[in-house]
């Protein structure tokens, strides 16, 4: 096995994630399946290559340092479920 | 037992950019809520942010200034966590690649000088504000302003080489003072523009295995830093003398109290799950681009003082007040630079100096010749004047040129010192020149033998006993004879003219 249960239900809670001990089960060995087939790649000799952290060979996209407009408020809190006084309004958060 | 405390620091300084990293909205502190956001910002789906080049340069000055190298290769990466002020439900940041590493500063405590490495500089974007009172109808909730997400910051962690909070606060100090030099950061601490979040352990003395460690978050004032280490080293070492151990936590630093407190409950399992973002293509810096920051740097506090100790003759002490900030250095120079141009009307001084310094030209006769006086007036006058007026030095009235121009006037003897913080305070509220106030207001010095004679002549005559009282040995009330005959030429007496004549005149010569 590639992945335990405790693991599925950790990465779970960072996700926030709620999963029945059934899901649990069935992610557990979908996702020891994905793993056991990019193991796969581990049988390439990779020593000399660096890192990819990108599939597209482009390097230093820039933008210069000049102010477009934003959205304005209206449209910022269009989606929001819930709002006071030109805020997003959430749960209080207790600091 | 005795314990020794092993500090780091990571400084969150926020940089001066018009715009955010990763889009063109504005970074203007105090708009009103959410008024400076856009989809990237915002976090919307399918938006793409877009790297800020200024952002990269600055970055780049922060690292050649604290001796780091700079990555030829960096990338960004993805830092997940799940929190109101942050609308992607992660950070853009930097983690495995930072843009500069492995650098120093070099600090002095009680005269002893230290080393502190720097572990890496990053880049990474702010989160936004959250509100939790002060909102009409807000309730038991908590609003979130998104206005600073995505503002641009560099993140410096220092290595623990620190081992104490005089330590930590000469780091910090040392280190805000050269952000701010470089006009990356406006060093507002009030605003959070630059703060500290300090790691702080202790270990037995002579221990080489450090202990648990707790971080202390965002603490912006340096006094607070200072207290907030001291606090949590003394805490930590109850703690172990009693038997317990350090849990290693987020805690926090309440100004009111002095103390720090735990922060669990926002602790829960850091696991970021840090990997490269996607959205953002490595970032390759060239040689050439980092000697083309190199050149645009400016002489740093450090080089300054070092100059003005060496080439202009000056104290540690008024070396290290004139660099306190790029602004006073600058207004400093200018004044001089324009004061010893002046110099070729100080001939017979110039061949004296010769003689001493056979190969100084006149303009090096000319620093020499200002150097001290300039710094004088620079932290003296000019500083008193503008915290009076509760003015900045970028604000002052009175320019260098003017400045200048004054220094002259009395290096030439035209006026005395005291007369020229008349002149000098007329200058603050008027335009006009320091010579037209001096023609205008009477002010020139008198050096002529003849009238300073004639007033000591009548100030003896009144004040017999005192006379007779010096010459028999009561030499102190020397400076009350001074004092009358600059009083009665209204302090236009050349104050040396005076000096000369009235020795003379008292031992009766």
């Amino acid at each position: 096995m590639k992945i335990t249960k405790a693991e599925v239900d950790a990465v779970a809670l960072l996700a926030r994630l709620e999963l029945t001990p059934e899901e649990t089960e069935t992610f557990t060995g979908q996702m020891d399946a994905i793993l056991a087939y990019v193991e796969k790649l581990n049988e390439l000799d990779t020593s000399g290559i660096i890192p990819t952290s990108h599939a597209v060979p482009v390097e230093n996209a820039f933008r210069a340092d000049a102010v477009r407009p934003s959205i304005g408020v209206e449209n910022a809190l269009a989606n929001a479920p819930d709002r006071v006084e030109g805020f997003f309004r959430v749960p209080k958060v207790i600091e | 037992m005795n314990y020794q405390a092993v500090i780091g620091l990571e400084v969150h300084v926020q940089l001066k950019t018009d715009t955010k990293i990763f889009c063109g909205c504005s970074t203007r502190f105090g708009a009103s809520p959410n008024s400076q956001t856009c989809p990237v910002c915002l976090g919307m789906p399918g938006a793409l942010p877009v790297l800020n080049k200024k952002v990269v340069e600055f970055a780049i000055r922060a690292g050649l200034a604290t001796n780091c190298r700079i990555a030829p290769r960096s990338v960004f990466a993805r830092k997940n966590y799940f929190y109101p002020d942050l609308p992607k439900g992660y950070q853009i940041s930097q983690f495995e690649l930072p843009i500069c590493q492995n650098g120093h500063l070099d600090i002095e405590v009680e005269g002893e000088a230290k080393r502190i490495g720097i572990t890496r500089i990053h880049m990474e974007e702010d989160a936004g504000k959250l509100v939790h009172s002060d909102i009409p109808g807000l309730g038991s909730s908590s609003g979130v302003d998104l206005n600073r997400a995505c503002t641009p910051l560099l993140e410096i962690v220092s290595e623990p080489d620190i081992r104490s909070a005089d330590e930590a606060v000469a780091y910090l100090k040392k280190l805000h003072q050269i952000v701010v030099y470089l006009g990356i950061c406006d060093g507002n601490m009030e605003e959070g523009s630059f703060r500290c979040d300090a790691n702080v352990s202790v270990m037995p003395v002579g221990s080489t295995t450090f202990g648990t460690r707790t971080e202390t978050k965002n603490v912006n004032s340096f006094r607070f830093v200072k207290q907030a280490i001291e606090y949590e080293i003394e805490r930590q070492i109850e703690l172990i003398e009693e038997g317990g151990k350090v849990v290693q936590e987020t805690r926090l630093f309440d100004p009111n109290t002095g103390e720090t407190r735990s922060m669990r409950g926002k602790e829960e399992a850091h696991d970021y799950r840090y990997f490269p973002d996607p959205d953002l293509v490595p970032l390759v810096i060239s040689n050439d681009w980092v000697a083309d920051v190199a050149l645009s740097l400016p002489e740093l506090p450090e080089a300054r003082r070092t100059r003005y100790r060496s080439e202009l003759g000056l104290s540690d002490y008024d070396a290290e007040v004139l660099t306190a900030t790029r602004e006073m250095a600058e207004f400093y120079e200018q004044t001089l630079e324009k004061a010893k141009q002046v110099a070729v009307g100080f001939n017979n001084k110039f061949q004296e100096y010769k003689k001493s310094n056979p190969s100084a030209n006149l303009l090096d006769f000319g620093q020499h010749l200002f150097a001290k006086s300039a710094a004088n007036w620079v932290m003296g006058e000019v500083t008193r004047a503008l915290n009076e007026a509760g003015k900045s030095i970028a604000e002052c009235p009175v320019t260098p040129p003017r400045l200048a121009e004054l220094l002259a006037l009395i290096e030439k003897g035209t006026i005395s010192g005291k007369i020229a913080k008349t002149v000098f305070d007329e200058m603050w509220s008027s335009d006009k020149t320091p010579e037209a106030i001096v023609e205008e207001k009477g002010l020139v010095q008198v050096s002529d033998t003849g009238a300073i004679e004639k007033i000591i002549d009548e100030i003896m005559a009144a004040n017999m006993g005192q006379v007779e009282e010096f010459r028999v040995g009561k030499e102190k009330v020397f400076g009350f004879f001074v004092g009358q005959v600059m009083r009665a030429s209204k302090g236009k007496a050349n104050p040396a003219v005076v000096n000369e004549l009235l020795m003379k005149k008292l031992k009766g010569e």
